[in-house]
């Protein structure tokens, strides 16, 4: 194609560049839901081992899923700012 | 087909408006507008109003046995005495009334964006990256207030060998700027994906129902779907101030013993 049309296209694709990367940006989901499984499998093996330890070990698992949500949210955050600006 | 064709296709075809609702507009009519007090400004004292309310005419019967109202705000009080306590030590107890205040606005805000009509100021990054600068800068006034210039010691950690300074240091300083980074994304990406989940599947409603009475009965899954929603961002609104809050006291920890 000429040029111009080139261009054009190009203009035209900016759309489909934008979901390919909000796509490719959300991959990153897939260690956060690792490391989200890898937490309550830790809060669940110590709470059966030792039923006490439950109120000592739930405040430490909820502040480690929130921190780990965060990061999941950081990837969307990006996949956001690629799809919307 | 040709693009003209593919293009028309693309607008019939119906938009979802994720962000529109994130939008200031002018509260309080004309007198509002002309001085900018937005929506986000009338949830604030909203907040404001309703956490002040609640925590004078609780401690206002002061009975030994409370009722409910009292209840309410002892449990308030003492739950956030024991997380204050509990992170920073005895000393915790001075730092009280600014992570109170720092929770309950969070929290406030991040549950008064669930009530339809409304606006949640948490979902902006002005907003949650004000409160992080913030709790930063309180956090390194005082450091430098109790510990003097050997705060700077912070970020050199005693047993590290001194020939690896130049790799540590500039790492330590780097991890310790991305706090009020983390804080304040954490909390502005929780809501604005909240919101926008519960646009998209509202939305799904509205398109199911539009192609038709049959599709329209199907518009049950998404109406589902959303409340159970509403009920999990319930958890993440006082999960995140929880963090927040929780956050704020372990830096303190940081600032007032120094590691």
């Amino acid at each position: 194609m000429d040029p111009q049309t080139a261009v054009a296209v190009a203009h035209e694709s900016v759309l489909a560049y934008k979901a390919l990367g909000a796509g490719i940006a959300v991959i990153a989901l897939a260690g956060v839901g690792l490391g989200m499984g890898s937490i309550f499998s830790a809060m669940v093996t110590t709470v059966g081992r030792n039923p006490s330890a439950r109120d000592v070990v739930f405040p430490i698992g909820i502040l480690g899923f929130a921190l780990t949500e965060a990061v999941a949210l950081f990837a969307l955050l990006i996949a956001f700012l690629i799809l919307f600006t | 087909m040709s693009g003209r064709e593919l293009s028309l296709a693309a607008e019939a075809a119906p938009k979802i408006d994720a962000l529109g609702q994130f939008e200031l507009h002018g509260a309080l009519g004309a007198i509002g507008r002309s001085v900018n007090f937005t929506n986000s400004n009338l949830m604030m004292i909203l907040a404001s109003a309703l956490l002040l309310a609640t925590m004078y005419y609780g401690a206002k019967p002061q009975a030994i046995i409370p009722g409910r109202l009292q209840a309410l705000a002892e449990m308030a009080y003492s739950g956030i005495m024991d997380m204050a306590v509990g992170a920073i030590g005895p000393e915790g107890k001075k730092y009280f009334p600014f992570v109170f205040t720092l929770f309950f606005f969070v929290f406030l805000g991040n549950v008064l964006g669930l009530l339809p009509y409304s606006f949640t100021y948490t979902s902006h990054i002005a907003v949650t990256g004000g409160l992080a600068v913030m709790v930063i800068v309180i956090v390194t006034l005082v450091a430098l207030r109790i510990h003097g210039l050997k705060f700077f010691g912070y970020f050199f950690p005693e047993g590290a060998p001194k020939l690896l300074a130049p790799l540590i240091i500039p790492v330590e300083v780097i991890s310790y700027l991305s706090r009020p980074v983390s804080l304040s994304i954490r909390l502005f990406a929780n809501m604005v994906a909240g919101h926008v989940m519960f646009e998209v599947f509202g939305s799904f409603i509205l398109i199911l129902a539009g192609a038709g009475v049959v599709t329209g009965a199907f518009g049950i899954l998404p109406l589902a779907l959303t409340v159970i929603l509403q009920g999990f961002e319930l958890l993440v609104a006082a999960l995140q101030a929880y963090v927040f809050a929780v956050l704020t006291c372990i830096y303190l920890h940081d600032a007032v013993h120094l590691h």
